[in-house]
């Protein structure tokens, strides 16, 4: 099966600044991406669960996006405005895709 | 003295806010006692659309009178003012950064809307009435102490400001909505609606309110555990002395506007309270470099449960004895 080079880049950051960061990528070029729900973790600012938070935007959530290797740095730039200061964690790896055209 | 010590120790004994001591035990006992995400979320919905049609009813009986608009204005200046307040005695009692001090002190000039809830819950166990009105005090209670916490870091040098879409989800944050559109429904509906809808609204409401207590004591207590580890006995003191300070305002400010006891009652507990949703959710965003633990565990571990088992009964005690309610 013919497979294509891309890269994933996972965002983790609280659910309170999900849509900032969202409208920010969209605005970079990067229209697609998932969203899916952390329940708990631990680091630098202590250990934190979803069943001990008051509401749900008190939690983090992880923006997965899978782009074309030439688009990932205007990609970083755009989610460094937003994640600058806050807490959270960026990850970039190599993945390879079916259907490049997708991405 | 005693009179009022009496006073408030019976006020403690309502089934609302034992059910609260009952959840935060359990969290400090470390049982597996939890209540389902969506049913808080439910049972919240429920509450606010409730207090907030019975406040519009009891407008709609009683009409609108000139203290209407004083205990607005008493009101925003307490949200305003307060934080400054909290934020010199934050400087003394505590060794806090200038932001993190600013962050805590948004907290303490806006408010608990559960704590609100709980409050007018034991005022009509005791059959003390209020102004209907206090509710949508409650609701301009919540967004200036946002803004003096941003002026407090500004003017330490470090210019900050709230883009628009901060100030969007301040003013239509989901409980403020629902309930000032049902307080809105209620005043239009008056009497009338409320006979419809009372089966549903008033006769559950206080077992409603001790199952979202009995929560709301499990999510304070897990706050109270974490708070062994992050805060200092200053900072504690703060939790504890400041809805003090913030209540004793509420009762001049009240006594000033001529509030009913009810009223003065409902407004020391507004000024006492702290928020733990909508101002943590807004320091996020505008001030991410203030430690979410110090101010979240304050507000929500030490400050929350205080006002819930000894201030509520304290205030309603005071506001009685001196308002000769």
């Amino acid at each position: 099966m013919q497979t294509h080079k891309a890269k994933r880049v996972v965002i983790t950051i609280e659910a309170i600044m999900q849509r900032r960061l969202t409208d920010t990528i969209e605005a970079a070029g990067v229209t697609g991406y998932s969203i899916l729900p952390v329940l708990g973790g631990s680091g630098r600012s202590g250990a934190w669960s979803r069943d001990g938070q008051i509401s749900r935007a008190a939690g983090m959530v992880q923006v997965v996006c899978i782009i074309k290797p030439e688009r990932l740095d205007g990609l970083l730039e755009a989610a460094f405005e937003v994640v600058d200061k806050h807490i959270g964690v960026v990850t970039i790896s190599d993945v390879e895709v079916l259907r490049a055209e997708r991405f | 003295m005693a009179d009022i010590l009496n006073l408030a120790a019976s006020n403690l004994l309502s089934p609302v806010i034992l059910s609260f001591v009952l959840g935060l035990g359990a969290a400090l006992g470390r049982s597996d006692l939890t209540v389902p995400e969506a049913a808080a979320k439910a049972m919240s919905i429920y509450l606010l659309f409730a207090i907030g049609f019975k406040g519009g009813v009891a407008v709609s009986d009683n009409g609108l009178d000139g203290t209407l608009i004083a205990t607005l204005v008493a009101g925003l200046v307490l949200s305003a003012v307060l934080p400054l307040i909290a934020f010199a005695l934050l400087r003394v009692l505590t060794n806090l950064s200038r932001i993190d001090a600013a962050a805590v002190a948004g907290h303490y000039g806006s408010i608990s809307i559960v704590t609100f809830v709980a409050a007018s819950s034991v005022l009509e166990g005791r059959a003390i009435s209020s102004e209907g009105y206090m509710v949508a005090v409650a609701a301009v209670m919540e967004a200036p102490a946002i803004l003096s916490a941003l002026w407090l870091v500004s003017a330490g040098g470090s210019g900050r400001g709230m883009d628009k879409e901060l100030i969007r989800e301040i003013m239509f944050n989901g409980s403020i909505v629902l309930l000032v559109g049902a307080f809105f429904i209620g005043a239009i509906t008056g009497q009338d609606g409320l006979a419809k809808i009372s089966n549903f609204i008033v006769a559950p409401f206080t077992g409603v309110l001790c199952l979202f207590l009995l929560d709301m004591g499990l999510v304070a207590g897990r706050g109270l555990r974490e708070a062994r580890g992050v805060l200092n006995f200053g900072a504690i003191a703060f939790g504890i002395a400041m809805p003090l300070v913030g209540s004793v305002a509420g009762l001049l400010a009240g006594l000033l506007v001529g509030l009913s006891p009810g009223g003065v009652a409902l407004l020391m507990v507004l000024s006492a309270s702290a928020s733990y949703i909508a101002v943590p959710a807004a320091m996020r965003v505008a001030l991410p470099e203030a430690n979410p633990s110090v101010y979240l565990t304050l507000s929500l571990g030490v400050t929350f449960p205080f006002n819930l088992t000894i201030g509520i009964p304290l205030y309603v005690a005071v506001s009685q004895a001196i308002t000769g309610g």
